[in-house]
């Protein structure tokens, strides 16, 4: 106990505790601090009307977010149910087929790329390559941009899963006589099937969010619109225009909105992490 | 007491990409149903050579072998040959237990499925087959629908050996079954692969010298890529003939 | 022939050697002893060889535990294991070759310094010489894992047994002329067919020695004098 040596050591290692803890607290501050504004300016507008009206006029009363909500739905439902299964297939292909080509080096860099840009640039390129040839907003262009914004995250998970299942595995399928496609059917992907639903919920929060590629894309409507070739309600840019105006019933319905964004997606990574602590125990 | 050849390796060399060979000119035979064991320090390419028999290595780019195997006369190694219906005639048990990710009935119709049309009966008859074959029936019967990988070490690896028998290969290859097992399931393998002799062909690699010389009938030593001595069992481990044979069953290598 | 990676089984491989050399030298030298005890009817130094004789069991014993240790604990493969199955029947042949010169001994307690002994002694001070020199030849092939000289001993028992023949025949003319030498010349038959037995034994070592070194063993039929 009485070596300088090691009470210095002591010494320089709760230093660096201290500050460790104290930098964690920081971080976390402003995340309960967002959280707590949210609920305190949110929790005031939920009320049963938001599910079953649609948005209100401005100087009005009242209303609801149902159509917003179900446009939402609506899109994260087509940009994930078009954006899966490519992402799955390509992630497939690289971890699978192409594990040793240069292909799916290519592929991973460029994933990469796409997976950190900045979504409103996809909303801009989703703008130009869809909205202007078929000439007005439409949902199918707002889930065209999620499913761009959604495809890499989903090939990156689905590629990481697959690498996790144990080579040995595969080779013992293999040795059965078992033809490639099958053991990536039966096997690897049922051996991978909570780290691949993990990443879907993933990818589903992340789109749930997203307002800019949304502006150029499918816009938003104050009425109920299920047509996809028409402009599309959508909560997140329904929360931007609502906050903007100084209107108190939008101003209120828009952090309701937000809060109900923000409980869906956290309950979709709770959901996700807790299937992926359950596949960690097997 | 010679039995006909079931598997003739004649002048195979194999390369995992590259010129250096991992295997030099092998040429040996496995005498339809005996056991044979391959030893040797690892790196020796014991493990290569079991999987050019089943053509594993056909699952990884640039490698390649050279020369011939043949399984009853076929060369399984040219280019004509359908890799899966050799492997459904070569099965392999690999070093760590391997249970697919399905319920462990599963785990053994699953492998059949793939080459027969069975009645739900019928596979019944086959799964209860197979798992006695294994001597793990009686461990599982009464949860026939439990996940395989619920199962301890020792019984995954039974029930690999199992999967492997279920389909009615002629040939067994062992890649170090029991390194991750402990004494107990180990000696169940043991006296499993005993049992197998009777009605195949086995070739088992193993670090365990002692392991061996119980089971096995011939014993192949390996070194540096080349088969150094081929012989009895009972010859390699009392008097090998080679001096590098000698050293290494002794303990006296490097 | 290089070092094993375990040192500790050098060592344990080394001590059974030492071991069995020990064994070795007592054995040669009671043998020696006793036949020289009889021949000059010394009970003191027959006495002496007696006491010699729980030494060598006692060796015995340890070379047959520790060979037993060594087998559980290193499980040995190829030469080594043939070197201590060789080292467990070397000592109990060793140990034998000792009962047989002790009884020898206890022979030469019983008759006493006061009897006649017949001119068959010399036939058996013969026999005893070859018989050492034997044991000394095949200790030393042990010793050199030397397979020529284990298999010129091999080859050469069938000379004792040749001797033990004519001492037969000569006791036993003996006896017949005069019938008071029944007792000290049944003794001395006793001691001839031990020194018979002390020749088998080196042949045994002797084929010990071949199965050391080359692993197999010697044909079952020994060339017969």
């Amino acid at each position: 106990m009485a070596n300088p040596l090691y009470s210095a050591r002591r010494r320089r290692s709760l230093l660096a505790m201290t500050l460790c803890v104290a930098a964690t607290g920081f971080g976390l501050m402003w995340l309960v601090m967002i959280l707590f504004t949210l609920f305190w300016n949110g929790i005031a507008g939920i009320s049963a009307e938001i599910f079953t009206q649609m948005t209100p006029p401005p100087n009005a009363q009242g209303g609801g977010l149902l159509n917003a909500i179900v446009g939402s739905a609506i899109l994260t439902a087509l940009g994930i149910g078009v954006g899966a299964p490519i992402g799955i297939l390509a992630g497939t292909y690289m971890a699978e087929y192409g594990r040793h080509s240069k292909l799916t080096d290519v592929i991973r860099f460029v994933n990469d790329i796409l997976l950190s840009a900045p979504s409103i640039i996809i909303g801009l390129f989703v703008y130009g390559a869809v909205v202007i040839p078929m000439g007005s907003f439409s949902g199918l262009a707002g889930a065209i941009a999620l499913a761009v914004i959604a495809l890499p995250v989903i090939v990156r998970t689905t590629e990481d899963m697959l690498l996790l299942v144990p080579t040995p595995l595969r080779e013992a399928a293999a040795a059965l006589g078992m033809p490639r496609s099958y053991v990536v059917r039966w096997i690897t992907w049922r051996a991978a099937r909570t780290g691949l639903i993990t990443g879907l919920l993933l990818a589903v929060a992340r789109v749930s969010g997203e307002t800019a590629p949304l502006l150029f894309t499918a816009l938003s409507s104050q009425f109920w619109s299920v047509d996809l070739l028409k402009s599309m309600a959508n909560l997140p840019v329904t929360i931007n225009n609502f906050i903007n105006n100084p209107d108190p019933n939008w101003k209120r319905l828009a952090w309701a909105g937000a809060l109900i964004i923000t409980l869906a997606v956290l309950s979709l990574n709770i959901i996700a992490r807790s299937l992926a602590a359950r596949s960690n125990e097997k | 007491m010679t039995s006909p050849i079931k598997l003739d390796v004649r002048h195979l060399s194999f390369y995992y990409g590259g010129t250096k060979a991992a295997l030099k000119d092998i040429n040996l035979s496995l005498a339809t149903n005996e056991v044979t064991a391959f030893i040797g320090p690892s790196g020796c390419g014991k493990s290569t050579l079991l999987r050019v028999f089943n053509r594993m290595f056909d699952l990884y780019p640039n490698q390649r072998a050279e020369g011939e195997v043949l399984l009853d006369g076929q060369n399984v190694l040219s280019t004509d040959q359908d890799v899966n219906l050799l492997r459904s005639r070569i099965g392999m048990v690999f070093q760590k237990p391997t249970p697919f990710p399905m319920t462990i009935y599963e785990n053994i119709a699953f492998g059949i499925r793939l080459y027969e049309k069975l009645s739900k009966s019928d596979m019944d008859e086959r799964v209860e087959q197979a798992l006695r074959g294994a001597a793990l029936w009686d461990e599982v019967k009464d949860k026939l629908t439990a996940s395989g990988l619920s199962l301890s070490g020792g019984q995954q690896q039974r029930l690999c050996i199992a999967r492997t028998v279920a389909i009615k290969p002629e040939v067994i290859l062992f890649d170090e079954p029991c390194s991750a097992l402990d004494p107990i399931s180990t000696a169940k393998v043991e006296e499993l692969i005993d049992d197998l002799s009777d009605r195949y062909t086995i070739a088992i690699v193993t670090h365990n010298m002692q392991q061996a010389a119980r089971v096995s009938d011939k014993t192949a030593f390996m070194y540096l890529g080349e088969l150094i001595e081929f012989d009895d069992t009972s010859k390699i481990f009392t008097s090998p003939a080679q001096q590098r044979t000698q050293d290494y069953i002794t303990g006296r290598f490097g | 022939m290089s070092d094993h990676t375990v040192k500790a089984f050098d060592k344990d491989l080394s001590d059974l050697g030492s071991k069995i050399a020990e064994m070795g030298g007592i054995a040669e030298k009671m043998l020696t002893d006793s036949i020289d005890a009889l021949l000059r009817l010394d009970v003191d130094l027959a006495r002496a060889t007696v006491a010699c004789d729980p030494r060598l069991d006692a060796l015995e014993r340890e070379v047959e535990e520790r060979a037993v240790l060594i087998l559980a604990r290193r499980q040995p493969m190829g030469i080594d294991l043939r070197e201590i199955v060789a080292a467990m029947r070397i000592a109990s042949d060793l140990e034998r070759v000792g009962d047989l010169a002790k009884n020898i001994g206890k022979r030469t307690i019983n008759l006493g310094p006061e009897t006649r002994l017949p001119r068959a002694t010399v036939g058996l001070r013969h026999m005893g010489q070859l018989a050492a020199l034997q044991l000394k030849d095949v200790l030393d092939a042990y010793a050199q894992r030397d397979l020529e000289r284990a298999k010129s001993v091999w080859m050469r028992d069938a000379e004792i047994d040749a001797l033990e023949d004519s001492v037969f025949r000569d006791l036993l003319t003996f006896m017949m002329e005069d019938p008071r030498n029944i007792t000290s010349c049944t003794h001395l038959l006793f001691c001839s067919k031990n020194v018979e037995r002390v020749g088998d034994h080196a042949t045994n070592i002797a084929e010990t020695v071949h199965y050391i070194v080359t692993g197999s063993n010697l044909p079952v039929d020994r060339p017969k004098g």
